[in-house]
């Protein structure tokens, strides 16, 4: 059974269809592993060698992984909620309320969603902790470190933003509040909530402006500083390890 | 545009050495820059333009607040859709706002203790609006009220008065 299955997998690599989309001999060698690497789009910005202490798992370990799979779980449930949620009031509320009682699964999805904001959330800041107590964000990192910390905000303004989307009393207030505390801001606060609210009150505009955001505009810069974060880490020789005791410095 | 060109050519050759000299290239990138800019400003204008609403769907600011016989003296009446208290006070009529001065929740009268309550972070004002206790940082906004023609009372939220003005009916 597994030498049929092996050599069909050969006879597959012969084809010429697979020749052209992958267009490398066996990975034998490690040049021929190397050039597999570079060669395709997806795994070009990992190593080419990755060292393997630090692959070893420990307490704090996979933090950063951690938060980017919560990321792809709030990017897939969250365009499946799209699909039963109108940002317009009184829709907004009613719609949230299907999806509690009326939707299949979809209390399942919606409470996927929430928990994984609540823990992305989490994860990130205890990702920067970790990152923050092993020195990760001296040099060469700390242009990383940087967009980090813009990561940090975009994931709690994502928080923010999807807080208002259930329509309810607690988002409701919680953005009046939030967005007073905007305009406590000297000359241009009372502006940027005007802006942020698109009026004076917390109504329909201010609704449609968050969901916006909470699902284009939010993930969109998010999505693309993710990449640049993994890209400068894996260029700056994979994740940081330092020696007990050292000076930073491997 | 060729005149300019010209003498740039002609004095080139005079250029004492040290002086900057600008050539053509400079000048086109530099025209280039300046227009890329210009565009930019204007788009981050027009942008911002474009996401300040100019007609807004939003609940009126004037009200009428019924007939005045409607409020025994001495009371304190919170109206829920308005968010504003209508005092009744010897001396005359005040509206108050019941939006905290803190981060914007709605405040309750509570008629045991005589003092306006807001829930959310404990500020505490006296039925005139003063402050008592924090976190607001101001007492509550005293609004325009009036008569109307028919007898009935009008509140302007838009416009705030000194707290010592009182409507006397």
């Amino acid at each position: 059974m597994g030498a049929t299955l092996h050599s069909a997998l050969q006879n597959l690599r012969q084809t010429k269809v697979w020749k052209s989309i992958f267009r490398r001999g066996p990975a034998n060698t490690n040049r021929t592993r190397s050039l597999a690497v570079f060669g395709n789009l997806f795994l070009h910005w990992l190593p080419v060698k990755v060292r393997e202490k630090s692959l070893r798992v420990r307490a704090s370990y996979y933090l950063g992984s951690i938060s980017f799979i919560l990321f792809i779980v709030l990017f897939v449930t969250g365009i499946l909620l799209m699909f039963y949620y109108h940002p317009a009031a009184p829709h907004a509320y009613r719609d949230m309320k299907d999806l509690q009682f009326v939707v299949s699964n979809g209390v399942f999805l919606r409470n996927l969603h929430r928990l994984a904001a609540h823990l992305m959330v989490f994860a990130v800041f205890w990702h920067m902790f970790h990152v923050f107590y092993r020195g990760g964000y001296k040099p060469p990192h700390e242009f990383n470190w940087v967009i980090g910390v813009v990561l940090l905000l975009l994931t709690l303004f994502l928080s923010y933003t999807g807080y208002l989307l259930p329509w309810d009393q607690l988002a409701f207030w919680a953005v009046t509040v939030g967005t007073n505390i905007i305009s406590a801001m000297p000359i241009v606060g009372d502006k940027i909530r005007f802006l942020l609210l698109g009026g004076n009150i917390v109504g329909e505009n201010a609704l449609l402006r968050f969901y916006v955001l909470h699902v284009v505009i939010l993930p969109l810069i998010a999505s693309l500083l993710i990449g640049i974060h993994f890209w400068r880490v894996q260029k700056d020789g994979g994740l940081t390890v330092k020696p007990k005791g050292g000076d930073g410095k491997e | 545009m060729s005149d300019t060109k010209d003498s740039f050519v002609s004095e080139a050759a005079h250029t004492v050495p040290g002086d900057k000299e600008i050539t053509r290239r400079d000048f086109l990138n530099e025209i280039t820059m300046g227009a890329l800019g210009i565009a930019g400003l204007g788009s981050v204008a027009v942008t911002y333009q474009f996401f300040s609403p100019n007609v807004l769907f939003e609940p009126p600011t004037t009200f009428r607040a019924g007939n005045p016989d409607l409020y025994p003296v001495h009371s304190v009446t919170f109206l829920q859709d308005q968010q504003v208290y209508i005092v009744r006070m010897p001396e005359g009529f005040y509206a108050v706002s019941a939006v905290c001065t803190h981060l914007g929740c709605v405040t309750q009268w509570k008629p045991d203790t005589e003092m306006i309550a807001c829930p959310c972070h404990g500020s505490k004002f006296k039925s005139d609006g003063t402050k008592i206790e924090g976190p607001a940082p101001r007492p509550l906004p005293h609004f325009a009220i009036s008569l109307t023609a028919d007898g009935e009372l009008l509140v302007d939220k838009l416009q705030n008065i000194r707290p010592g003005e009182v409507l006397k009916v």
